[in-house]
């Protein structure tokens, strides 16, 4: 295999690289004009298929059939850019705004002249103040210079991009959650179909993409798609930003071809476990897509091979490490606490789902647990989310593939743990609180009427 | 355009947008539901996961409610998939719920879903559940059933676009909330009810049918299909009543409504069973004198009344009656009946006067409302109601409000109007109070208050000199065109800027958006009636209305909104001095002669006078005794103690009401009649729907049946009337009005309610009529060009602000139900006097303060309140509190075509009392 040469981070070192000057010095720009005066949209599509670009926003949709399904006839189409990158300890698309913004930009105008979309939309995260102030001035620079605006180099084609900030919503992550929240809506997702390419922003057909996926864009139409799928494994082409964080002794972000290992990342690239510590168990790609054990790190981190460990999927290729003192209670306690503040609460599984899991994983915490309760948490997850079919998005796959993954490779540790730690202290209600600080117990401040009591446990713990 | 797909392994064919669970409901395929209602107006929103399927070939499961089926599809609505997926649906959502036993609602949609599913018991722990919310007095907030299907959100944003509430918070804190967050009793919330009735689980509930504890502890026994008695909109209701006492109103699918109902509607109805009710006839004790300014507490009328059998009352007041007549002739004799009664009610009353009185002196509340709409509808287009029914505006690309306040007086049809307007329709609001629509207009034009002429003058101009007019319709349909634009020449925006106080280029902007739309729709009510120039209000709305051409076409169309419940048919039933049944002039011979033949008796061709001019005329002495049937005068006449001298001088008034009013004060046999509920009959509403009311309750004690009181009545003037049911009074209306040929009372007993006109019984009757020109002796509508004339009591320095009057959402017109509606009484309990916050200010005066409100006609002192909707130097007084009651200010001048009184602009004072 010829030694990879990184493509999407290669300015990142340049000084200056945020500026339209030193990105042209470095061929930027060429691309977009080659596709644009020389080609017709569909060849440009055609060119993307080609490659067998998949998204990198975490569902890994191929790239150019999604632009091939917007409707032949349609009269105006809106290119909406996902930059919303909430997924816990992913970090890449901020990197690649930050560091090189033109070459995010020259993807947002390859891909909205192929996909003939005149207006472009970046949807921010709320937290990404600094890379949005570093947009809006590229954005300026590039329509100064004649590419973006009206009439792009003379081909007649109009582009206008304009950057939106979020409001600190994990669900406006969600395609359509997106749309929703830049029409000025609560970002609720829809429930599809329709998809956003028959009707989205705005009732119009709609593409949505990573920031990431765009900045592969032109690359490929400057190098072809054949050199793209020289990179990767099959059906995982091309150059990724893994993100590695956790218990490692550097977090990075590196760019590689898809399909390394979290070995390889860790020792590789991170410098190693921390402490001198073992792997106890990774994150592959964001919370959402589950757990590996240790066992699993020579998993190729690419689109197919780590399905094999019944994880969701790559997500966003952001690895985090937990080391062999990690406590896995504490690991569900905290992604399943993030699910039930991030759920839109729209959809009942979802809805109550998270919030119980998280009720569960903190009693289960306080020293309440019961084992019964592992077998309605299984329960609970394989029938959340869209794998089960019964939500109306994916973050309640995420919810639940967390507690499906620990349960199935780590229960002996959580049964273990509800047995060891059973608080001898009843845990304490609002009414005991009430009556120990002495007050009366009013029960609608206690939040409602008094229910007969609830029937006690079936089984104790540890007694089964 | 149906198709055809698999539903559980049966071929079976889709209609055109149909759903899948509505295809499987018409199958008689049960599938679970929860968050969607079939109700109409009600999208499905596909949250609650409840009625998910599974479809062949797809990853995901499919929400039935919402997904439509394609050719070919095979659907499994009972695979062991979707059936998981239901039931842990169903088993989350138990866990929050209270137990059963304790259940707000125990035999709410969730529990019988739950019960058929067979979900008993949760798993899961439950989520802390919200405190109650008790704050509404009519409805109860009980959060710990709620879930979170968001049907409330939807009926409140999307079928009564009031915009209340809200889903607050995200996740598993998701609540519902009203505004922002607020105590519901403390929100913007108006009440309508329709959370309520859609929410599946009990969470909203009226307050009516709990207990302490919130649970559902009565039920009804059964259930009446029936009308609103109140607004001249003619929704469609369901009483349910246990044993003789209405629980709960729900709204019906009707016509007009959809199931919608506005806070009067829906919890308006316990004034039937006030204490004060009428039961027995009641004859004046010979030694207690009437005096305009007595007072008689209606809890006890012993003071000046006795209580008599029903023979002596009513040969009382036939005595009475009989002799003046005899002594004077028939028109010393006159008659009020009420836009309140039914057609035949109305017909009867009219029929009596005529008949059995001998004159023509009869009328009703329509003279005070829509008088001069209707002379001028019937000038220029010879007919007096509306040509398009105001659900037609969902077809409007433009809607004209003008001088009408529909979110208060007609709040249903507001919906219809907001809900246009959210789907993109331009609104334009024409009136110098701000109001419930503003909020959704495009435009809203504050003009000065009087200056009416004068704007719409300026938008007859623009659209003749700007040639926006349709040139093809006014050649073949109108005529008067040249005489018009010679008229309105004078009348550009830029001169009347000043007069009416709207810049010019607003006023271009909207004639222009008038001029060009397709289809625009015109909706005008007391703002342009209750005025001296009231008729030439109308005519330029018309005029307006017929230089478009839009006049019956989908979307198009002149809408005067009717005020009560039947005042349309009132009208049509000829309870008007100068028109017999059917609009036929009482001096047009043919007219005359042929209902000469009908009733058998000869009739005074001379028309009759009007409710001002009678009052006047009983000053005068020239009318001595008075029939008054379901009306108030002493509280809804202008200038209101003018009109109480005159009750108080009548040798003879015979009262029939409910309860004692302001009016029956006076009288000297007061008979006890029957409430809306307690009677069958039919009711016309502003859309010219005859819609049938069906008695839901016994009348208390000794009350009678209205048509009962009145043919025994006339049996004593001699006539020889033995009509026993309601239906053989309106077969005989019918028989006399070809517009409802077609409306047998079998019919309305089968349909519910059409809309005439209706030739033939297979006619399904006509909503949009006029679409090739009018029923005037040309055929072509005609122009009327109008002058402005000032109002006719301009304020100066000693009564320096301008007085304006109308209604309150929660109250009806005098107040004499809706004051004693528990519900409505609790909301809106207080007198008070809209004020602009800078006006208060300057008077020196907080919100809640006495204020002293004067005019030359006399004064009231009554509450201030705070309103940002009213323009300085402008007050507001809502006519419907007798402990201050408005009518005491207003100015009887009368409009010259319309004999209707200025009820909207007198010139007043006001000064702080310095009581808080
Ligand atoms: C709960 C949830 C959160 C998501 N958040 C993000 C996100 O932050 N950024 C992103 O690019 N995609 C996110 N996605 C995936 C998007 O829905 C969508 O698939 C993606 O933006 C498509 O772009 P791509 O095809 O270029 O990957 C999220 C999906 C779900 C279900
Ligand atoms: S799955 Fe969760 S986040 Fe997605 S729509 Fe349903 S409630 Fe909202
Ligand atoms: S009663 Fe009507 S206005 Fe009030 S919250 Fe319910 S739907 Fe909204
Ligand atoms: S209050 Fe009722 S209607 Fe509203 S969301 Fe809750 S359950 Fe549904
Ligand atoms: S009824 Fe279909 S999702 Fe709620």
């Amino acid at each position: 295999m010829p030694a990879f040469e990184p493509v999407l981070t290669r300015n990142f070192a340049v000084p200056d690289s945020q500026t339209l000057r030193a990105y042209e010095s470095r061929g930027g720009y060429q691309a977009s004009r080659k596709a644009i005066t020389e080609m017709d949209p569909d060849k440009v599509v055609q060119i993307v298929k080609d490659s067998e670009l998949r998204g990198r926003g975490g569902a890994g949709f191929p790239c150019g059939l999604k632009w091939s399904f917007l409707p032949k006839d349609r009269q105006e189409t809106f290119m909406c850019v996902n930059g919303d990158e909430s997924e816990p300890a992913t970090f890449n698309n901020r990197l690649l705004i930050e560091r090189d913004p033109h070459q995010f930009i020259e993807g947002i105008l390859i891909s909205c002249f192929a996909t003939k979309a005149a207006t472009a939309y970046v949807y921010l995260r709320f937290e990404y103040i600094h890379a949005f102030r570093i947009m809006e001035r590229a954005i300026a620079e590039a329509r100064e210079a004649g590419h973006l605006g009206k009439n792009i180099y003379g081909s007649g084609f109009d582009l206008e991009i304009y950057c939106h900030r979020g409001a600190g919503a994990y669900i406006c992550g969600e395609e359509t959650g997106l749309i929703e929240s830049l029409e000025g809506k609560r970002g609720w997702p829809r429930i599809k179909p329709p998809f956003p390419a028959i009707e989205g922003a705005f009732r119009k057909p709609t593409v949505v993409n990573n920031v990431e996926t765009l900045a592969c864009v032109p690359h490929i139409i400057e190098r072809g798609a054949d050199w793209f799928k020289s990179i990767g494994t099959p059906k995982s082409y091309g150059p990724k930003l893994y993100c590695v964080s956790g218990h490692v002794n550097k977090q990075v972000c590196v760019e590689l071809p898809l399909g390394v290992t979290t070995r390889e990342l860790i020792e590789d690239h991170a410098g190693g476990v921390w402490k001198g510590r073992k792997v106890k168990a990774t994150v592959p790609g964001g919370i959402s897509m589950g757990v590996m054990s240790a066992d699993e790190m020579d998993v190729k981190l690419d689109f197919e091979d780590i399905k094999k460990t019944g994880c969701l999927g790559l997500g966003t290729a952001a690895v985090t490490v937990m080391d062999d003192q990690t406590s896995m209670v504490d690991y569900l306690y905290n992604t399943s606490r993030f699910f039930a503040h991030e759920s839109c609460g729209q959809c009942t599984p979802c809805r109550e789902g998270t919030g119980w899991m998280y009720k569960i994983f903190k009693r289960i915490k306080a020293g309440g647990g019961r084992l019964e309760d592992l077998d309605v948490l299984t329960m609970m997850a394989n029938n959340m989310g869209l794998t089960p079919g019964t939500t109306i998005c994916g973050l309640a796959d995420g919810a639940a593939w967390p507690v499906k993954n620990v349960l199935a490779k780590f229960r002996p540790e959580l049964e273990e743990y509800i047995k060891k730690n059973q608080s001898s202290k009843p845990l304490v209600t609002p009414l005991q609180k009430a009556i120990a600080a002495g007050t009366v117990a009013e029960p609608v401040a206690l939040g409602g009427r008094v229910y007969p009591a609830p029937q006690p446990a079936l089984r104790s713990p540890g007694g089964s | 355009m149906s198709i055809s797909f698999t539903l559980d392994g049966r071929e079976v064919e889709a209609r055109a947008g149909e759903t899948i669970w509505q295809v499987a409901r018409r199958e008689g395929v049960e599938i679970p539901h929860l968050c969607y209602s079939p109700a109409p107006g009600y999208r499905a929103d596909g949250n609650c996961r409840a009625c998910m399927v599974e479809v062949e070939g797809e990853r995901v499961l499919a929400p039935s409610c919402l997904r439509r089926p394609s050719p070919g599809m095979k659907v499994a609505t009972d695979s062991a998939r979707s059936k998981a997926a239901r039931a842990m649906v169903m088993e989350l959502l138990l866990a929050d719920q209270p137990p059963r036993e304790a259940a707000h609602d125990p035999d709410s949609k969730f529990w019988r879903w739950a019960d058929k599913l067979g979900v008993t018991e949760s798993r899961f722990p439950a989520r802390h559940a919200p405190a109650p919310d008790v704050s509404h007095p009519a409805m109860a907030v009980q959060l710990d059933a709620c879930i979170h299907c968001g049907l409330c959100v939807r009926a409140c944003r999307e079928v009564q676009v009031n915009d209340v509430i809200g889903m607050g918070r995200r996740g598993h804190h998701a609540k519902i909330v009203f505004d922002l967050d607020d105590p519901m009793g403390h929100s913007t919330c108006v009440a309508c009810g329709e959370c309520v009735q859609a929410c599946p689980t009990g969470a909203l509930m009226p307050s009516s049918v709990l207990d302490k504890e919130g649970r559902k502890s009565r039920e009804p026994d059964r259930s009446v299909d029936s009308l609103c008695p109140y607004c001249g909109v003619g929704c469609q209701l369901t009483y349910q009543i246990e044993g003789n006492k209405i629980l709960q109103v729900d709204g019906r699918d009707g016509p007009a409504n959809h199931n919608r109902l506005c806070v009067k509607g829906r919890f308006g109805f316990d004034y039937v069973a006030h204490p004060q009710r009428l039961t027995r006839p009641l004859i004046r004790k010979p030694d207690v004198p009437k005096d305009a300014d007595d007072f008689v507490d209606p809890s006890d009328p012993s003071t000046h009344f006795r209580e008599a059998t029903w023979d002596e009352a009513l040969d009382v007041a036939a005595a009475g009656l009989r002799t003046i007549r005899d002594t004077f002739g028939g028109r010393a004799l006159a008659g009020f009946g009420s836009a309140k009664g039914s057609n035949e009610e109305a017909y009867l009353f009219q029929k009596l006067v005529r008949t059995g009185f001998g004159g023509n002196n009869v009328d009703h509340c329509t003279r005070l409302c829509h008088a001069s709409s209707v002379a001028a509808l019937i000038e220029t287009i010879g007919s007096g109601a509306v040509t398009a029914p105001f659900s037609e505006c969902v077809h409007s690309d433009v809607i004209v409000v003008i001088g009408a306040n529909p979110t208060v007086n007609h709040p249903v049809a507001a919906t219809f109007i907001k809900g246009a307007a959210r789907r993109g329709a331009k609104l334009v609001v024409i009136d110098p109070r701000g109001q419930g629509l503003s909020r959704h207009a495009t435009h809203h034009l504050r003009f000065k208050p009087g200056s009416d002429v004068a704007l719409l003058n300026a938008l007859i101009h623009v659209i003749i000199e700007e040639g926006l007019y349709d040139r093809a319709y006014v050649d073949r349909f109108t005529s008067g065109f040249e005489e018009l634009r010679a008229r309105t020449f004078a009348f550009s925006p830029e001169k009347m800027a000043p007069v009416c106080g709207v810049d010019a280029s607003t006023l271009r902007e909207v004639a222009r958006l008038y001029g060009r739309a397709r289809s625009a729709l015109i909706f005008w009510g007391m703002g342009i009636s209750q005025h001296v120039h009231g008729t030439d209000n109308a005519r330029c709305l018309i005029a307006l209305a017929l230089l478009c051409g839009q006049v019956g076409r989908p979307g198009s169309g002149l809408h005067p909104l009717r005020g009560q419940n039947n005042v349309q048919g009132a009208s049509d039933a000829g309870l008007i001095p100068m028109f017999l049944p059917d609009y036929h002039r009482t001096n047009d011979p043919a007219a005359h002669a042929d209902f000469e033949k009908y009733w058998g008796v000869n009739l005074d061709p001379e028309p009759g006078l009007t409710v001002v001019e009678i009052m006047a005329a009983i000053l005068r002495g020239s009318i001595r005794g008075m029939y008054i049937m379901g009306e108030n005068p002493a509280m809804s006449d202008p200038d209101a103690r003018h009109a109480r001298e005159a009750l108080a001088k009548l040798d003879h008034l015979v009262v029939q009401e409910i309860f004692l009013t302001e009016t029956a004060r006076h009288a000297d046999v007061i008979l006890p009649s029957t409430a809306f509920p307690e009677k069958t009959g039919t009711f016309t509403n502003t859309d010219r729907r005859v819609q049938i009311g069906r008695a839901a309750l016994q009348p208390p004690g000794d009350a009678r049946q209205d048509w009962w009181i009145v043919r025994d009545l006339a049996r004593r003037l001699g006539l020889g009337w033995n009509y026993e049911h309601p239906s053989e009074i309106y077969e005989e209306l019918r028989g006399c009005m070809p517009s409802i040929r077609g409306i047998s009372w079998g019919r309305l007993e089968r349909e519910g309610a059409v809309t005439y006109p209706c030739p033939s019984e297979s006619d399904p009757g006509h909503e949009l009529i006029f679409a090739e020109g009018f029923p005037t002796p040309t055929g072509r509508g005609k122009l009327v060009p109008a002058e402005v004339s000032p109002p006719d009591e301009l304020p100066d320095d000693a009564y320096p602000m301008v007085l304006t009057t109308g209604r309150l959402l929660e109250h009806w017109h005098t107040g004499s139900m809706t004051r004693r509606a528990t519900v409505l009484d609790r909301i809106e309990p207080e007198a008070a006097v809209h004020v602009a916050p800078a006006d208060l200010r300057r008077l020196g005066a907080n919100p809640g303060d006495r204020l002293r409100v004067s005019t030359r006609r006399g004064s009231i002192e009554l509450a201030a309140r705070s309103d940002r909707d009213v323009p300085p130097g402008l007050i507001f007084i809502p006519f419907c509190f007798a402990e201050a009651a408005a009518n005491l200010l207003t100015n009887p001048a009368l409009d010259p075509f319309g004999k209707i009184p200025e009820f909207k602009f007198c010139a007043a004072k006001v000064e702080a009392t310095g009581a808080g």
